[in-house]
């Protein structure tokens, strides 16, 4: 659309008005608004963006602001959406094969770990894990790779930093980064992704994986209280300086080479490597922030990133919008030219080797309500959507065969459904120290199995795909265990068939009938629902966040799942701070829960029950305390072997361990909906990468002209409402003259006459 | 005046202590600064250490109320109510707990609260008058009964509506503005038609049905009586006598919300993308962000307490019989 000043040339104001407009600035300004409106669509909501910039520009949206935007804190899929395409950790995800596939990023290749036995001696390749002592990754990164233009990085003319000792003169002069006039760059090197890593210890920042990584990377672990130490004598705005501590683990071996020793054999290690908490961050950074009076002008890392990936943040407004920019300094990278089958027909490649990013900015807009979000991307404002339920029928119709598939309207405009099962799995858990549902705290075999046949009723009697079709839309698999599909482990068909709950019937799982249910609770002491010695009925718990009407249609649904087999189900109400407690307490009897994955290897799921990993007294990520003395020996085998098939026999084992012992209901993995318009071009789902916008790319033509034919104003509701205007008025006026005159108080020119 | 200002403002002491002790007490006592530790780093591997960690950033590591350990003054100064609450009666906001000055983002946000408040407010504020001297003139006719019709009509219907229709209708099917989002400088008029045009919509039923009770009341007065028999056009009558007579009413509802319009919307600026103080207060209650919440909450009080003030004085403006004791 072109700016106002082009519509001021093309429609010059005459003279004759300038009166009129003095008069009537309202009107003025409405005639000012049509106008402008008159040289495009009236409700596009990128009034400064011209056609050049728009056709280089990827328009996206975001729900909620990110909470971090530092790379040692950013934890959440709301804050990667940014931090993912700004920062450049040492791998990423190969953005199309399948399985996923780690690839260098900032790293030239994947890095082999080498093993040490405890006396330092190098073991071979294929060493079990009870022999391994150390593993020492050795990254080489990419030479050349250069950081965003940063006011942190310039330097004056002897090289030293121009912006590291502020003067208060020169501090009342910024209010945001963009104030500071010159802005510097470097070559990105080995010692600033150890810099990085000494960031996780930093107590100032809270990184949420400082515990995990702690009991892993050599030394971490000791820095981390050094520096806890350091901070509690310190003013709490004082900087700690993390230049003069070394970390054992942790070293440079070269300007291009930094090297990680980890405690024992951790293949997932690398996976971590592709995460932004290892990406490179120069000292300079640190320094350049911690100045006083820049946090009071919320002038931070965590507001403004510095990266070297290839978007920059270069407007950041989240309360409005965030705006990223291709990295200029960003080199050497170019689109993949192998895929998994199928990509090179359905167009994937026909960008391989051209260089990355593709698009040069992405514009995301705050759109807090579904509603607003979805009519703007039919209209075309936003280039993709997801589906809320009320849409779902409007954007999704199911064919005779009971596919699914995009409806006739969003065909008829170009749009594409993608769809990709989520690494994510939602379950309701079974406090395993609950005297009733539990196993863990039973005296004899008997109980024990008893309590395990409750919990298979309950599993069998809450029909998953009775929820998926009425509460996602059909949108989730039903889960047959903890691992999600695309997740190394995880089985297909038959051969991951959860026998306790499902036959396999005609290709495919079907639920066992609800006379299976009622016999195991019979056989757990509990025919039709009462306890078989007191004849009381069972009561369960069901505790949950859940509120609001949607969340107490779909606790209602639970409820009648458990009545099918007369049992009480009773849902407790309580508020997600309340929830943990009583999680940590172990004051719960059921709960629902989900996890998405880290990284796609099965440990990140399995370790969810892993005993050491109780929520009880050891506040970690195994809510339901699920213990199981075989099981935990399996895991700690599983996640130290390499990939192959002994791992996925173990990983087997640990499955058939847990769909016998049932510590969860196994729930559901969602399945993301994703619209896309026909003009974005290159999309694939990805749910493992976080940096997948460079790869993508607009026809900005298309883009365009579509927007321009399904954005032509309707212009008669307008006239229609100055007809309805004038139809009140003008009796009313009529009226009122009508009055004036029967009571003789109108003079004859129509005004009110003086009678002073 | 200035005693009855001087005393007016003491009363406010009191008044916003007693909000602050409340405000803490529910922030502090039953959402402990481990909930809140808890909220802001979410449930994903977080460590004993990462809390403490956490509060001891944010000065949640300190005694409520009295500080033990240290001596002098700073017993009861070094205490998080010194630091958290206190601190706010010299509008020292502090930082919200994802780090950001909460002072700065006020005043960045009161702009766009106020760019669609303020014309809500004033165009909206003409309309209801206009409208409601319209079916005075024309009390006991037809055109008033379904004027006060219309207006039962229009207040029985949930503001959400007439967002959500007028979303639909002016933005989706009639396109004739952005259905939601903010610009910078003129570039924000075009966003503000629509929910300045809802604003008004909205609050016309019941808005005109108060006026009109007002200038009904003030219609059966002497003064009314004697304007006409001076031969006064009934317009005259009601614009010049009326409704400068109706104005301690129409204060009293008024002049109190003033300086409420920079605290914003909740519930329009969340629609329509505005990016004002309404919707950093429904952020922080979502974030479960209590340093932000007991900021609103407190110039809420603050701001309240003003509009009053203000009515008070805007009584002896409108009426030169009211004088300040």
């Amino acid at each position: 659309m072109p700016a106002s000043s082009d519509v001021a040339a093309r429609c010059p104001v005459p003279r004759s008005v300038l009166p009129w407009i003095g008069r009537w600035p309202l009107a003025t300004l409405l005639a000012c608004v049509l106008l402008v409106g008159c040289s495009g669509p009236w409700n596009d909501p990128y009034p400064d963006d011209d056609r050049q910039v728009r056709s280089q520009t990827i328009y996206s949206a975001f729900s909620a602001r990110p909470k971090h935007l530092d790379p040692a804190r950013a934890y959440t899929s709301d804050a990667y959406v940014f931090v993912g395409q700004i920062y450049q950790p040492p791998l990423q995800y190969h953005y199309l094969k399948r399985p996923f596939e780690l690839t260098g990023f900032a790293a030239a290749e994947v890095p082999r770990p080498r093993y040490l036995d405890s006396q330092g001696r190098e073991l071979p390749a294929d060493a079990p894990a009870s022999e391994v002592a150390f593993s020492v990754y050795d990254v080489r990164i990419r030479e050349g790779l250069r950081y965003q233009p940063h006011p942190a990085l310039a330097v004056d003319a002897a090289g030293k930093p121009r912006y590291h000792a502020l003067t208060p003169g020169e501090l009342s002069r910024i209010h945001t980064l963009q104030d500071f006039p010159e802005a510097g760059t470097r070559e990105v090197v080995a010692a600033d992704f150890v810099h990085q890593i000494k960031r996780l210890a930093n107590p100032r920042l809270q990184s949420p994986i400082l515990g995990k990584m702690a009991n892993y990377i050599v030394g971490l672990g000791p820095l981390s209280e050094r520096l806890r130490e350091q901070a509690k004598s310190l003013p709490r705005d004082a900087f700690i300086d993390l230049e003069p501590h070394a970390i054992e683990g942790v070293t440079v071996v070269d300007r291009h080479t930094f090297r990680i020793r980890i405690k024992g054999k951790y293949p997932q290690f690398v996976y971590w490597l592709a995460m932004p908490f290892f990406s490179p961050m120069p000292p300079e950074a640190d320094r350049f922030y911690a100045q006083p009076g820049l946090a009071k002008k919320n002038i931070s890392l965590d507001w403004y990133p510095l990266g070297s990936g290839p978007y920059m943040l270069s407007e950041h407004d989240p309360n409005r919008r965030m705006v990223l920019s291709r990295n200029p300094n960003f080199a050497g990278e170019v689109y993949p030219s192998e895929g998994a089958p199928g990509d090179r027909e359905a167009g994937l490649l026909d960008d391989a080797g051209r260089p990355l990013p593709l698009a040069s900015r992405i514009v995301f807009t705050l759109e807090k309500e579904q509603i607003p979000y979805w009519n703007k991307f039919l209209q075309g404002w936003f280039d993709s959507s997801g589906i809320s339920s009320d849409a779902f029928d409007q954007a999704v119709q199911m064919n005779e065969s009971g596919d699914i598939g995009i409806s006739d309207e969003m065909a008829a405009r170009g749009i594409r459904l993608q769809t990709s099962v989520a690494t994510s799995v939602f379950y309701a858990g079974f406090n395993w120290n609950d005297p009733v549902v539990g196993s863990g705290g039973k005296a004899g075999p008997a109980e024990r199995e008893r309590a395990r046949k409750l919990r298979h009723a309950i599993s069998l009697a809450i029909d998953q795909e009775e929820f998926i079709s009425i509460f996602r839309n059909g949108r989730a698999i039903a889960a047959q265990g903890p691992i999600a599909p695309g997740i190394i482990g995880f089985r297909e068909g038959e051969a991951g068939l959860n026998r306790y709950i499902y036959d396999w019937v005609d290709g495919e799982p079907r639920r066992k009938p609800l006379s299976e249910a009622k016999r195991l609770l019979a056989e757990a002491g509990y025919p039709d629902g009462r306890d078989a010695k007191t004849g009381q009925p069972l009561v369960l718990y069901l505790d949950t966040t859940a509120g609001g009407p949607g969340a107490r249609s779909r606790i209602e649904w639970y409820v009648r799942q458990l009545q099918k087999i007369d049992i009480q189900l009773v849902p407790r109400l309580t508020d997600w701070n309340r929830f943990q407690d009583k999680l940590r307490q172990g004051n719960v009897q059921m709960f629902f829960l989900g996890w998405n994955a880290d990284y796609p290897d099965p440990e990140n799921f399995l370790f969810l029950l892993y005993g050491p990993e109780g929520k009880v007294g050891r506040d970690g990520n195994n809510s339901a305390n699920y213990s199981n003395p075989e099981y935990d020996r399996l895991f700690e085998q599983m996640k130290g072997m390499d990939d192959g098939p002994a791992r996925q026999q173990v990983i087997d084992r640990m499955v058939e361990i847990l769909r016998h012992d049932a510590p969860w209901v196994w729930g559901l993995h969602p399945v993301d909906y994703t619209l896309r318009h026909g003009w974005l071009l290159n999309s694939k789902p990805n749910s493992m990468a976080q940096n997948e916008l460079k790869f993508h790319r607009v026809d900005g033509a298309a883009r365009a002209a579509a927007q321009a034919a399904w954005n032509d104003p309707v212009v008669w509701p307008i006239g229609l409402a100055g007809v309805a205007l004038a139809a009140l008025v003008l009796p009313a006026w009529a009226g009122y003259r009508r009055r004036e005159r029967r009571l003789g108080r109108v003079d004859a020119r129509g005004s009110a006459g003086d009678a002073r | 005046m200035t005693a009855y200002l001087l005393r007016r403002l003491l009363y406010a002491i009191p008044i916003l202590i007693g909000v602050n002790l409340l405000t803490f007490a529910l922030f502090f006592m039953v959402n402990t600064p481990d909930d809140m530790a808890r909220m802001q780093l979410g449930v994903k591997r977080v460590t004993p250490e990462a809390i403490e960690d956490w509060k001891r950033a944010r000065g949640y590591d300190k005694p409520l109320f009295v500080n033990a350990a240290a001596q002098g003054g700073a017993r009861f100064t070094d205490t998080i109510f010194f630091e958290k609450s206190v601190r706010l009666f010299v509008f020292d906001f502090g930082f919200s707990d994802d780090g950001r000055d909460i002072g700065r983002e006020i005043r960045e946000r009161m702009g766009p609260s106020l760019a669609i408040a303020l014309p809500v407010f004033v165009l909206g504020l003409f309309a209801y008058v206009c409208a409601a001297v319209l079916l005075v003139f024309f009390r006991q006719t037809a055109l008033d009964l379904a004027g006060v019709v219309a207006c039962v009509v229009l207040m029985s219907v949930s503001a959400m509506f007439y967002i959500i229709g007028g979303q639909y209708l002016v933005s989706k099917a009639w396109r004739l503005a952005p259905i939601s989002g903010f610009a910078d400088g003129a570039a924000m008029v075009p966003f503000l038609l629509l929910p300045v045009v809802i604003g008004i919509v909205a609050g016309l039923g019941a808005s005109t049905r108060w006026y009109r009770t007002i200038f009904l009341d003030e219609m059966g007065r002497e003064y009314v009586r004697t304007a006409r028999a001076k031969g006064l056009s009934e317009m005259r009558v009601l614009f010049g006598h009326v409704l400068r007579n109706a104005m301690i009413p129409i204060l009293t509802g008024v002049v109190v919300v003033i300086p409420s319009l920079f605290l914003g919307s909740l519930l329009f600026e969340s629609f329509f993308g505005i990016p004002g103080l309404g919707s950093y207060t429904i952020d922080a209650i979502n974030a479960q962000d209590f340093a932000v919440v007991r900021a609103m909450v407190f110039l809420g009080s603050v701001l309240y307490i003003a509009g009053l003030v203000l009515t008070d004085l805007s009584y002896a403006w409108v009426d030169p019989r009211v004088r300040f004791a």
